[in-house]
């Protein structure tokens, strides 16, 4: 199994311009994604497991996955939440196959061994054989067999779950900034109004770009200018986590005062001209006293928490392959928004997700990057916008920084020279 | 013709309409105020309210159309739907439900064809002098996976 870069047949290094070059070979090579596998996933960092109100009761199970590993996290009888290996520990079959339940035991439907709601292994079919004969043998110590577990920290409604002891506690893990914005965003109880999610064929490292990309938001995403949503020409900024992992793009939809480069460059975004014929669509109500009515906050290595408008959606994107990747839109509300409220949130859903009126590009675009570096993996983008510093933006999102962000990140925890 | 016979001829020219690419005339398909939404069977099973795709009032549907020849980005594509036969229960007023399954394959640019869609349709039609439109359309997908990205309705 790797476990460093120096075990790759390829020896990799990063290009000597740093961090604002990022080698092709990152998106398509299998052995950088087996290795990703061990140190990130498996390695000293928090994954984003499910929604604290999928499992509300005593007994709610769900699987989820960290990297390709799938998982199961359970409430046991006293409210706890575990996470655990979603992986038989006799012959390696998966305990459980719903997606969801409630259940006492876990039981795996091979051999009909099954386990209490914290993966400890409690009954084993025929243990004593039958008729005197067969059985496990005498000395078997059931205590010594247990589903894998995972750490499991839950952070405003967020279920977290980390393989490595060496991972902090969520808060340390995030940093002031981004816990700070979390409690902002999630710090209440929420309430699920609906979920689905988009096969997109690219690495998932290029999704975790695009969402700390601030800088096509507004260039590729038409609906966002047109409708004056986002656009770089309102007050607004980037922050980020204090080692450079986590970020925070925010805009003021009020403060807009129209550049003139928008109609001077002919960007495509601008040439949508419209006035919406069902203006419902667009209804809000201003949420927050900070003025901030957009922002996207991506907590590496896989998660995205978006408040558009009022559309509060955590996305959840998941490895399925090198040049595959699932992603999970889950659209929450707060449990005392009233019926109005609710209404304007589930009609702000047109925003986003796979038909999203202002995103359903991303379902394409980089699936576009990955086909277009096919065959060239020794070459590398770019990614200078905004300087080559990799620090908050305060007044502009015209940059990149974030995506700098992103792979100092990555090449440390990596650890590529 | 019966009413049946209508209502089943009014469901194909939906689907014939939009795999023909006549995304303009797709309003026309419903009343003023219709509904439309697509959703999955696990949030519509649930009884969430949010799915992939709702418009509701021809206005929100023409909004829907303009954005996706103007303003969206995408890889161009085109539908062929296969309909089940319709199940059809009068209800009172002159109001329909039925419902249709349906498999809509998906072509790209790059040749292939592929299932894209499998669901079921449920209909509120409403007869408007004589001919049906729909009151409301809920298209309920069984998975919860879309494959890249939704623009076209179904």
């Amino acid at each position: 199994m790797l476990s460093t870069v120096d075990e790759l047949n390829e020896p990799l290094q990063w290009p000597e311009d740093g961090i604002t070059r990022i080698p092709y070979r990152l998106y398509s090579d299998p052995e950088i994604y087996a290795l990703e596998q061990q140190r990130i996933f498996r390695g000293p960092v928090w994954n984003f497991l499910c929604l604290e109100i999928d499992i509300p009761n005593a007994g709610d199970f769900k699987t989820s996955t960290v990297g390709e590993v799938p998982v199961i996290v359970t409430r046991d009888e006293n409210g706890d939440v575990h996470a655990m290996v979603n992986r038989c520990v006799h012959k390696g079959a998966l305990v459980c196959l719903k997606e969801k339940g409630n259940a006492k035991l876990l039981t795996c439907i091979y051999h009909s061994w099954s386990f209490d709601l914290e993966g400890r292994l409690k009954g084993v079919a025929f243990r004593n054989g039958l008729k005197g004969k067969g059985g496990l043998p005498k000395d078997f110590d059931a205590s010594q067999h247990r589903l894998e577990p995972l750490r499991v920290e839950v952070f405003c409604g967020l279920v977290f779950g980390t393989f490595s002891d060496a991972t902090p506690t969520v808060e340390s893990y995030l940093g002031k900034p981004m816990s700070k914005f979390l409690r902002r965003n999630l710090g209440r109880t929420l309430k699920p109004l609906g979920m689905h999610s988009q096969i997109i064929h690219n690495n998932w490292k290029l999704y975790g770009e695009n969402v700390r990309d601030s800088y096509h938001a507004t260039l590729l995403h038409t609906f966002y200018t047109t409708f004056k949503i986002n656009r770089l020409d309102m007050d607004g900024g980037i922050v980020l986590a204090e080692d450079k992992w986590h970020s925070i793009s925010y805009a003021k939809r009020a403060t807009l005062e129209e550049a003139p480069e928008y109609k001077a460059e002919k960007i495509h975004s601008v040439q949508y001209d419209a006035n919406l014929a069902g203006p419902k669509l667009l209804d809000s109500w201003p949420e927050f006293e900070d003025g901030i009515t957009h922002s996207i906050q991506a907590i590496f290595p896989n998660l995205a928490i978006q408040f558009t408008l009022n559309s509060l959606c955590v996305r959840f994107f998941v490895p399925r392959g090198v040049e595959k990747t699932e992603l999970f839109w889950f659209y929450v509300g707060y449990e005392d928004d009233d019926e109005e409220k609710t209404a304007m949130r589930v009609m702000q859903g047109n925003l986003t997700g796979a038909s999203g009126l202002v995103s359903l590009e991303d379902g394409c675009i980089n699936e576009f990057v990955q086909r277009g570096t096919r065959g060239s993996a020794e070459e590398m983008g770019l990614a200078e916008m905004g300087g080559r510093d990799v620090e908050s933006s305060d007044h502009s999102r015209a940059t990149e920084t974030a995506i700098r962000g992103f792979w100092t990140g990555y090449r440390k925890i990596m650890d590529i020279p | 013709m019966s009413t049946r016979t209508d209502i089943e001829d009014f469901i194909a020219a939906y689907a014939h309409g939009i795999d023909d690419g006549a995304l303009d005339d797709w309003p026309g398909y419903f009343t003023e105020d219709g509904i439309y939404q697509i959703i999955t069977r696990e949030t519509f099973e649930a009884g969430l309210p949010l799915g992939i795709m709702l418009c509701e009032g021809r206005g929100m549907m023409a909004d829907r159309i303009k954005a996706m020849q103007t303003a969206n980005i995408y890889e161009a594509h085109t539908y062929c739907h296969l309909l089940g036969r319709s199940q059809i229960d009068a209800g009172s007023g002159g109001v329909f439900q039925a419902r249709t399954n349906f498999n809509v394959v998906r072509t790209m640019q790059d040749g292939g064809s592929q299932m894209f869609a499998i669901g079921k349709y449920l209909d509120v039609i409403e007869m408007q002098d004589d001919r049906p439109l729909f009151k409301e359309r809920r298209v309920v997908l069984e998975s919860r996976r879309v494959d890249i990205l939704l623009v076209y309705p179904l």
